[in-house]
């Protein structure tokens, strides 16, 4: 091996960049697959079609669960004092700063629309329940107002509110 | 300590085997000739029970398969039917979840005799962090099993668990949903944790065969943590001695797993996880299996979610870093008066934070839980450096013969370790 030691580049260091470089190349491509596949299938994609939602059924302090795109969302129908709950309520203390009227459509404060698993490590909270009367988490004891914010607890968000439009005064669209 | 194979083949057909491929010879210089020290005690039969654990698992597990059917609509159905329709499937089913109970029993066991003995010190550093590789394998595999029944408890487990990965800033949503390959833990899911449970358990195997290759290259620490000084007297040959005491302390602890599987199946199990899957209500008390709960604890004792989340995977990390963390050169607690005791005390802390684990997560117990969280990583990072430079340690015998003869003996003991032993007991 002793007479590949020339200060010349030779053909087997042209062939070893060469192989490398084309070799990585083909590593990276094959990898891309082999993790993509691991993503949301088409049809998992195809499932995340907006869907609508009755609201004349839903009685005033009635929460409903629904699904879309395999997510849990509570629909709650919010009573007067729930609403006023969450609107007296100093925004700065919060650990996630939100006013109320962010969280619901104008004029349809009596609607909160959000997503109904915890934000912590992703239980679904029991309704009217814990010291704000919002949520409760049985698994790591986050607690939720009625405008779903958070308020003790691991949770480090507010329950985020899904994409959702009111298609007229009883309808709403979601996705 | 391994030295060359004794083996030598007789017949003509076993030299020709052996010229070509010495595979006789290597099991011989393995598991028959191989020196093992004379003082063991029953805690170190705990490989041995470990590696039939792992075979029972696999045979189990791959006769269950047979019977399974990995689908998010199906698999709760087809785990009552192995209870109920397949010929003996109760008793299948019932051996591979119990087995995963005496499985960590019996790792957790094997741990803390390592942690007793000193084993993790030099010589034996690698052999220690393919033990803590081999514990989070184990770890993956029970975690991604128990979500194939698809009950309450599995589905939840698998969110809670899977939404840790959420913790991570930026990055943290998409890589949940890359694992869950969708929106929520749904089909998708439950077949690749499928694919990957039959996997993993192979992977063990690998390591485990690495953890015995370094265990032969190093030799194996001994109650007296004493380096084997002589060959003939320390050390007694594997087989028959060693050979017979692991068959009959497997035997036990088999006789110990037959107990569980035959009169209390379900006693380690939850009753929720007969309720089929539902995604839209979490169990009152969601909990993991009992083997996660010290963890589970120090997950729920930070109050905030991605320290929490650091908090966990470092209590298992800094085992790794235990041959650095330990300062003294003693290796058994026999001869550390003051890391005997607080060995103890760290085994409490543990079995404590098990305990709170399995507590509902408010008022005394996120206390509780912080305090022991605090004083399990003070063990590691804090008490056991400065313990070896504080600590002074009681007279070694000045070889294992001599540690064996000083229990056992009598006369002869007294005169040769008086003298000779002190000199050495510093080292």
């Amino acid at each position: 091996m002793a007479e590949t030691a020339t200060a010349e580049p030779t053909r087997r260091d042209f062939l070893f960049i060469a192989t490398g470089a084309v070799g990585a190349v083909g590593v990276a491509a094959v990898a891309w697959p082999f993790i993509a596949q691991m993503n949301p299938d088409a049809a998992t994609v195809a499932a995340g079609a907006p869907v609508e939602v009755d609201l004349t059924p839903i009685a005033e302090g009635q929460i409903v669960k629904l699904f879309w795109r395999g997510k849990l969302i509570f629909v709650r129908h919010r009573t007067a004092e729930e609403i006023k709950a969450a609107e007296d309520v100093n925004v700065a203390s919060l650990p996630d700063p939100e006013a109320d009227s962010a969280r619901v459509k104008e004029g349809h404060a009596q609607w909160l629309v959000v997503y109904g698993n915890c934000t912590h490590l992703g239980c679904v909270p029991l309704g009217n329940a814990g010291a704000y009367d919002g949520w409760l988490c049985p698994c790591h004891g986050s607690v939720f107002d009625t405008s779903g914010r958070i308020r003790q607890g691991p949770a480090p968000t507010n329950l985020p509110i899904p994409p959702y439009a009111f298609v007229n005064d009883t309808k709403i669209q979601i996705g | 300590m391994s030295g060359h194979s004794t083996y030598v083949p007789k017949s003509a057909v076993a030299k020709w085997f052996e010229s070509r491929l010495p595979l006789v010879g290597l099991v011989h210089s393995s598991f028959v000739a191989y020196p093992t020290p004379r003082n063991l005690n029953y805690f170190w039969t705990f490989g041995a029970i470990l590696s039939f654990m792992l075979v029972a698992q696999i045979v189990t597990g791959i006769v269950l398969v047979m019977h399974y059917t990995p689908h998010a609509t199906l698999a709760f159905s087809s785990i009552e039917h192995i209870m109920r329709d397949v010929n003996y499937g109760w008793l299948l089913r019932y051996l591979h979840a119990n087995g995963a109970s005496m499985f960590f029993i019996a790792v957790y066991i094997h741990i803390f005799r390592g942690l007793y003995y000193g084993s993790y010190k030099a010589p034996r550093e690698i052999l220690w962090i393919l033990g803590v590789i081999i514990f989070l394998l184990m770890m993956a595999t029970a975690f991604m099993g128990y979500v194939l029944p698809w009950g309450q408890m599995s589905f939840w487990g698998a969110t809670v668990i899977t939404n840790l990965f959420s913790a991570l800033p930026i990055v943290g949503e998409p890589i949940v949903t890359w694992l869950w390959g969708g929106y929520s833990v749904d089909n998708p899911t439950l077949n690749r944790f499928f694919s990957l449970h039959y996997l993993l358990p192979f992977m063990i195997v690998g390591v485990v065969a690495l953890h015995i290759w370094a265990l032969h290259v190093v030799g194996q620490n001994n109650p007296a943590g004493l380096d084997v000084k002589n060959l003939k007297k320390d050390t007694v040959p594997f087989t028959p001695y060693a050979t017979i005491k692991d068959f009959f302390a497997v035997v036990c602890f088999f006789v110990f797993f037959a107990w569980f599987v035959f009169y209390i199946p379900n006693y380690l199990g939850h009753a929720d996880n007969y309720i089929e899957a539902n995604p839209a209500v979490t169990p009152a008390h969601i909990v993991p299996e009992w083997y996660f709960l010290p963890f589970y604890a120090i997950l729920r004792a930070i109050p905030d979610k991605l320290a929490g989340v650091i908090a966990m995977f470092a209590a298992i990390a800094v085992l790794a870093f235990l041959p650095w963390l330990d300062t003294s050169r003693v290796r058994s607690a026999t001869y550390r008066p003051l890391y005997k005791q607080l060995f103890w005390v760290f085994v409490l802390c543990c079995i404590g934070l098990g305990y709170l684990g399995a507590k509902p997560p408010e008022g005394g117990y996120v206390i509780a839980s912080r305090v022991l969280t605090a004083y399990y990583f003070l063990h590691f990072i804090v008490i056991l450096p400065i313990l070896g430079l504080i600590e002074k340690p009681r007279a070694m015998p000045g070889s294992i013969a001599e540690d064996v003869l000083r229990k056992h003996g009598g006369a002869p003991v007294g005169l040769a370790s008086g003298a000779s032993a002190e000199p050495n007991s510093k080292g």
